[in-house]
């Protein structure tokens, strides 16, 4: 064995060329082949739960985490003779939903019935809308973006192909050691929709960016909570590569993801093992894959059948669905009992990427604060309200880091927030006059919590959190820290013959020390000035 | 006799006026019915060739349709019965819209969203052949037919 103290210094130069040379010819060569010549396709299947009190098609409650088999009516157990009743919320959310993804929304829609064996599906078929969906054609803009770089973001827009109305299946237990399965019948026909997406993506962070936005329009628009840790939002990922001129190559389709992060991983996973599979002269196969989160791969499933033949045929228990514009609601027809698109379609929410829009251009507040404000339930309201003439920067600043830090330590959600709109907008005002230390804004919004009937200057009065305004408290605070710290004055001497770097470290020590013994109840700026005057006489 | 026959006779005619009369009554009313049934041979060359049903086809039918054709002979049934539901493509439905319901013009009923059903964990599970804490125990996943089951048919 030769040690590496062995080896002259000449000969490990000439290693570390040759590792180097190496290196940077296989990161070349794999940019070129798998950048440049492969461009890979990403279509979206999003099964978004409807925010509804019963299931689509029976009295049922849809609550979340509900006792086993206890939220299913005989209908949802497949018991024969039972009949679909359609819950009209469902096709309102429906409707609103489309409307805001920018569908044209079909005036009659029609509900099939689509096959597939399944011990979570008892009636051997789910009711669905294959031919004559809820609405077609549709178009969302999004922002692309990536949270480890704020300055690489874009806008973009995805085609919606359809969003139509379906059941969810039950949920099943597998236990493998027995080999059997265990079935709840709770999640069996609660409401979906379902929205398809043209192949518009490129890659994970696009794909995911969508999804991201999808979300916040759903929970804007009460449709959908969005809450994909509870499996109310589902993402299924058709993938595809192919080089460029080329036709699209053959696709796989990795389902049931549950985490926005999971979307982006799966999908980024995939087009790189479909690369690496044709790039080493293998075949891709059309089938269906599941992400494992833990080991961030792609895995075949293996209980798929090879040709599924889903035998759809109308739903013969359910007529068509008509929705009316208030012009074509026909004489006689009771307009309480019918679905008026118009009617439903008044008032809705902005779009996120309004909204984001708005206030990077208005307010010129960055984009990274703009998702922040925006994503935060309740939290873009309370900047509007707030706003008026004051600035839009050191507002988000501190709605931000102040009042959310607090927030989201005491897990309050903002909706239901007990502190008056006023308080916070006061709290605002004294930090901007500097009333009150920085250091002190979050001992004061957690007292607000605490007292929300007090205001922000009552309980500054109270605690003694306002910062000392006379002048002369302060002096005689500055002085004795110059008495105590005869170092630091030392080297505040030496600093001022050097060069302008370097020259307020002292300083900010000894405003520090200073801050540290009135407890925070001094603007940093004024003793700065203090110490400026009481150092030149020395 | 005669008069016998004359009488038969007379009935007869007035049985004939009458149904001739309700005839007329209905295109009166103007029934879709048609007066006298029609229908057009079938040209047994012109239809479809049922296509060769090899074992996996079977198989996947026997799957689909949760029914055993047995042997050759209900496999010959089946054939059978794709070869008379060919003669469905005799049917011009040139421009015709499918008809899924005949009540297809009015709008299904909708229903307010209330919970009014569940909570009937017993009547549901009583059909259950095997449960566990409240669920239902089902195989795993999707299991082919067992290959026991296909021997019948060699």
């Amino acid at each position: 064995m030769v040690s590496i103290h062995q080896i002259s210094l000449r000969r490990l130069c000439r290693l570390f060329a040759l590792v180097f040379r190496h290196n940077r010819h296989c990161s070349n060569s794999s940019k070129n082949r798998s950048a440049q010549t492969w461009r890979s396709v990403v279509g979206l299947e999003i099964h978004a739960q409807i925010q509804s009190e019963s299931k689509l098609f029976s009295g049922a409650s849809t609550k979340y985490a509900g006792s086993t088999n206890t939220q299913v009516s005989i209908f949802d157990a497949a018991i024969p003779g039972t009949l679909p009743v359609l819950n009209r919320r469902c096709i309102e959310a429906g409707v609103r939903t489309a409307g805001a993804l920018g569908c044209k929304i079909s005036q009659v829609s029609k509900f099939d019935r689509k096959h597939y064996f399944y011990a979570d599906l008892p009636t051997g078929y789910q009711i669905t809308q294959q031919r004559h969906p809820l609405a077609r054609d549709g178009k969302v803009k999004y922002l692309v973006y990536n949270t480890d770089n704020w300055n690489k973001y874009n806008w973009k827009t995805a085609s919606i192909i359809q969003l139509q109305i379906e059941q969810d299946s039950g949920k099943s237990l597998h236990d493998a050691d027995r080999n059997r399965s265990l079935i709840d019948l709770n999640r069996a026909g609660v409401g979906l929709m379902e929205i398809v997406t043209a192949p518009d993506f490129t890659d994970g962070e696009d794909a995911s960016s969508f999804v991201r936005e999808l979300v916040l329009i759903l929970r804007r628009l009460e449709t959908c909570s969005g809450k994909m840790e509870e499996g109310a939002l589902r993402v299924d990922a058709n993938i595809s590569v192919h080089r460029p001129g080329e036709p699209l190559g053959v696709r796989t389709e990795i389902k049931n993801l549950n985490s926005i992060r999971s979307v982006g991983r799966a999908i980024d996973y995939e087009i790189k093992r479909q690369i690496a599979e044709l790039e080493s002269g293998r075949e891709i196969v059309n089938e269906t894959r599941s992400f494992d989160a833990q080991s961030g791969q792609t895995i075949a499933m293996r209980d798929k059948e090879k040709l599924q033949d889903y035998r759809f045929m109308p739903e013969p228990n359910l007529l068509p669905v008509f929705l009316y514009d208030s012009k074509s609601v026909p004489m006689g027809v009771d307009r309480a009992s019918v679905i008026v698109i118009d009617n439903l379609l008044q008032g809705l929410p902005p779009a996120p990427s309004e909204s984001y829009e708005r206030i990077h251009k208005d307010h010129k507040i960055s984009i990274r604060n703009c998702v922040i404000l925006v994503n935060e339930d309740g939290l873009l309201k309370m900047f509007d309200d707030i706003i008026e003439k004051r600035d839009a920067k050191a507002l988000t600043n501190f709605l931000i880091t102040d009042f959310l830090g607090v927030t989201h330590a005491r897990n309050i959600n903002l909706l239901q927030s007990p502190v008056p709109l006023r308080h916070i907008a006061d709290l605002f005002d004294m930090k901007t006059d500097r009333c009150i230390s920085n250091d002190n804004i979050s001992q004061v919004l957690e007292l607000m919590f605490d007292f929300p009937d007090k205001t922000p200057a009552e309980i500054v009065k109270e605690k003694q959190l306002d910062n000392i305004q006379d002048t002369e408290v302060l002096r005689a605070e500055c002085e004795k820290t110059l008495l105590k710290h005869p170092d630091v004055v030392q080297r505040w001497k030496v600093s001022q013959q050097k060069e302008k770097k370097g020259r307020q470290d002292p300083v900010i020590k000894l405003v520090n020390t200073t801050m540290t013994a009135l407890k925070n109840r001094a603007d940093p700026l004024v003793l700065i000035s203090i110490f400026e005057k009481l150092l030149s006489k020395k | 006799m005669e008069l016998n026959a004359m009488i038969a006779a007379k009935r007869i005619a007035t049985c004939t006026r009458n149904v001739r009369q309700k005839l007329q009554l209905n295109n009166y009313f103007s029934s879709k019915v048609p007066d006298v049934p029609t229908w057009v041979p079938i040209d047994k060359e012109k239809l479809p060739k049922v296509p060769e049903l090899d074992e996996a086809m079977v198989n996947h039918l026997e799957r689909l349709s949760l029914v055993k054709f047995n042997n050759q002979a209900g496999v010959e049934r089946l054939y059978k019965a794709i070869e008379y539901a060919n003669q469905l493509h005799m049917v011009d439905t040139e421009g015709v819209e499918p008809l899924d319901s005949v009540l297809e013009n009015r709008s299904v009923y909708l229903r307010e969203d209330k919970v009014t059903d569940g909570n009937c964990l017993k009547d549901i599970l009583q059909n259950a052949s095997q449960t566990v804490e409240d669920y239902f125990v089902a195989p795993p996943g999707n299991i082919p037919l067992k290959s026991s089951d296909r021997k019948s048919l060699k």
